[in-house]
């Protein structure tokens, strides 16, 4: 089933004329608007002229999530402030977050393309979709909103938590599809067999749409084996607008829509594109993106491109689901958490010392986040509530900044690791 | 001078095996003995309460060997040897509004000695000699 069979079918010469009209288009807006990529072309010494085909896109310059925090929060934007109809944020390297703003057509390519993934998964106006990402500044419950309403399905605002409700709803509401992240689902799975709900006889959930957050083939097995329900994989963060690209049944890659969104693949130490097939780091390029244009960014997810031809039809290029991260970005229950976050938050507190140590472990479903701080000498208290509150003082303002709890363990100093070299403080334990 | 009160010194101990070990074995390299200790604990520290010979020593001697210690102020009560003693200091103290954080006893042949961690020691050292309880001096340690 196709969304818009016109695009997502189109001959591969006819989507490369598409997609150079697009970027050409875009990439003179952009020179001749907006003082970032100006300046960033000029540096580069490359001018709109200088795209004379779609390869050419090589000879532009790269964007890098720290673009997005040093013209934070507006500078960016190429359009008048009363053009953008919506914003979300994410959380940033350190300090400062990132912000992402939306023009209505921003809000339209995004809800395409959605459109287009749960077509593809066979969602339509007879489906009921329970979308359990969070709705609010994360991209989650909001985009998949906007994408269900699209193609006419029925959809519940569910969010996240509450998950004996969750399941009463999808019970009683005849729930056929779910939107949420793969840990989620699994521990909805759990909660159904804590309640004697068994998905295959009690509901009428078929489909999963399941992202935000690295999972394996593993993972998609027990999901699929234990409920019945055929899981898909989406993709997308909040800078290319939040998620937005699926796997379509045949199962075998993640389709990008090619008019929206142009990719590659990059070696992260030598910047050389590489060829189909091989692993790298991926590049985008948003060709409809009006509000806060991406050219070239440097999204730091690993996977390669698939470029043999898909059964199903779909002329588009396809990416493998993203085995990992080429900085040390972690993805904690679906949220996005910059070890350095950690060290800016720990570094405000002055009992904390200089050494730290993450620990990340999966328990069942769920994600859970250790710190190991080192005290300082002055800091120790001879009263063990005093102790105590200094502990959960840190894991208020670590859980205040990260959005998700922790777990914080004092140390004495000396106690924790030296690093000659590259500090390697994170010990991400999780079996994925 | 004398005095009755008493420097503790309270060492901070990751919870983990051997952490105690190592702390008792700078304690012996330094030639310091332990009259009386407690071990108070969360789930990843400990601390660790003690009583001993020379207090400004052992605490320069962890410090050297970078343990976390503190010299805290706490007081020492002679505690007679039947029912109601305890009863007798712990209720001065509360008349006075004087409040207990922790305390550890220590008996030896028909001596008892209460240490008590008080948020007024010398107020405390006060109360309690009024009562006619008799207070362990520094010196005795």
């Amino acid at each position: 089933m196709f969304w818009n069979e016109k695009i997502e079918c189109m001959p591969q010469e006819e989507l490369k004329k598409l997609q150079y009209d697009e970027l050409k288009t875009l990439i003179e807006k952009l020179y001749n608007n907006n003082q970032f990529y100006h300046d960033r072309m000029e540096a580069k010494g490359v001018k709109p002229e200088d795209i004379k085909c779609l390869e050419d896109i090589s000879k532009l310059p790269f964007m890098f999530k720290q673009d997005l925090r040093d013209y934070y929060p507006t500078k960016l934007f190429t359009v008048p402030n009363n053009q953008v109809v919506r914003y979300h944020v994410s959380s940033g390297t350190t300090g400062k977050p990132t912000l992402v703003g939306y023009t209505e057509g921003d809000i339209g390519y995004w809800s395409e393309a959605l459109a287009r993934s749960l077509t593809s998964a066979g969602i339509g106006p007879d489906d009921v979709l329970q979308v359990c990402y969070g709705y609010g500044l994360f991209t989650g419950g909001l985009g998949l909103h906007y994408g269900g309403e699209k193609v006419g399905a029925t959809v519940l605002p569910a969010s996240t938590g509450n998950s004996e409700r969750q399941i009463e709803l999808m019970m009683d509401l005849g729930v056929t599809a779910i939107a949420c992240t793969p840990s989620y689902f699994i521990h909805l799975m759990g909660v159904a067999k804590k309640m004697g709900v068994d998905f295959r006889k009690d509901t009428k959930l078929r489909v999963a749409i399941l992202g935000a957050e690295p999972w394996s083939e593993s993972m998609k097995k027990k999901i699929e084996d234990e409920t019945g329900v055929e899981a898909f994989d989406i993709y997308g963060t909040s800078e290319q607008a939040g998620p937005m690209f699926s796997d379509c049944p045949c199962h075998n890659g993640i389709h990008i829509a090619a008019d929206i969104m142009y990719v590659e693949v990059i070696d992260p130490e030598t910047e050389e594109i590489l060829p189909p097939g091989e692993k790298g780091e991926l590049v985008v390029t948003m060709l409809q993106k009006e509000a806060f244009p991406l050219v070239r960014y440097r999204i730091k997810d690993m996977t390669r491109i698939l470029t043999d031809p898909c059964p199903c039809g779909r002329t588009s290029p396809r990416i493998e689901r993203i085995t990992g991260r080429s900085d040390d970005m972690l993805i904690v229950r679906g949220i996005n958490v910059f070890p350095s976050q950690i060290e800016y938050t720990l570094m405000q507190i002055p009992e904390v010392g200089d050494q730290y140590m993450i620990y990340v472990t999966r328990e069942g479903a769920l994600d859970n986040m250790k710190i190991q701080v080192e005290l300082k000498p002055e800091a120790f208290s001879d009263n063990m509530e005093n102790m105590l509150k200094l502990r959960s003082r840190i894991e208020s303002a670590l859980k205040k900044y990260l959005n998700i709890a922790v777990v914080v363990e004092l140390k004495e100093p000396g106690e924790l690791p030296r690093f000659e070299g590259k500090a390697k403080r994170v010990i991400d334990n999780r079996v994925i | 001078m004398m005095s009755n009160i008493i420097k503790q010194l309270s060492i901070f101990v990751n919870n983990e095996p051997g952490r105690l070990a190592h702390i008792s074995s700078v304690l012996k390299e330094c030639n310091i003995n332990m009259r009386a200790f407690n071990l108070a604990e969360s789930t990843e520290f400990g601390i660790l309460r003690a009583i001993v010979d020379n207090p400004d020593e052992a605490y320069d001697a962890l410090k050297l060997k970078g343990i976390i210690a503190k010299k805290t102020d706490v007081i020492g009560v002679y505690l007679e040897d039947h029912p109601g003693a305890l009863f007798m200091a712990a209720d001065a103290l509360g008349k006075a509004n004087i409040n207990i954080e922790y305390g550890y006893a220590y008996s030896y042949k028909d001596k008892a000695i209460f240490f008590i961690r008080v948020d007024d020691p010398v107020k405390a050292v006060e109360v309690i000699g009024k009562q006619g309880i008799k207070l362990v001096s520094d010196s005795e340690i």
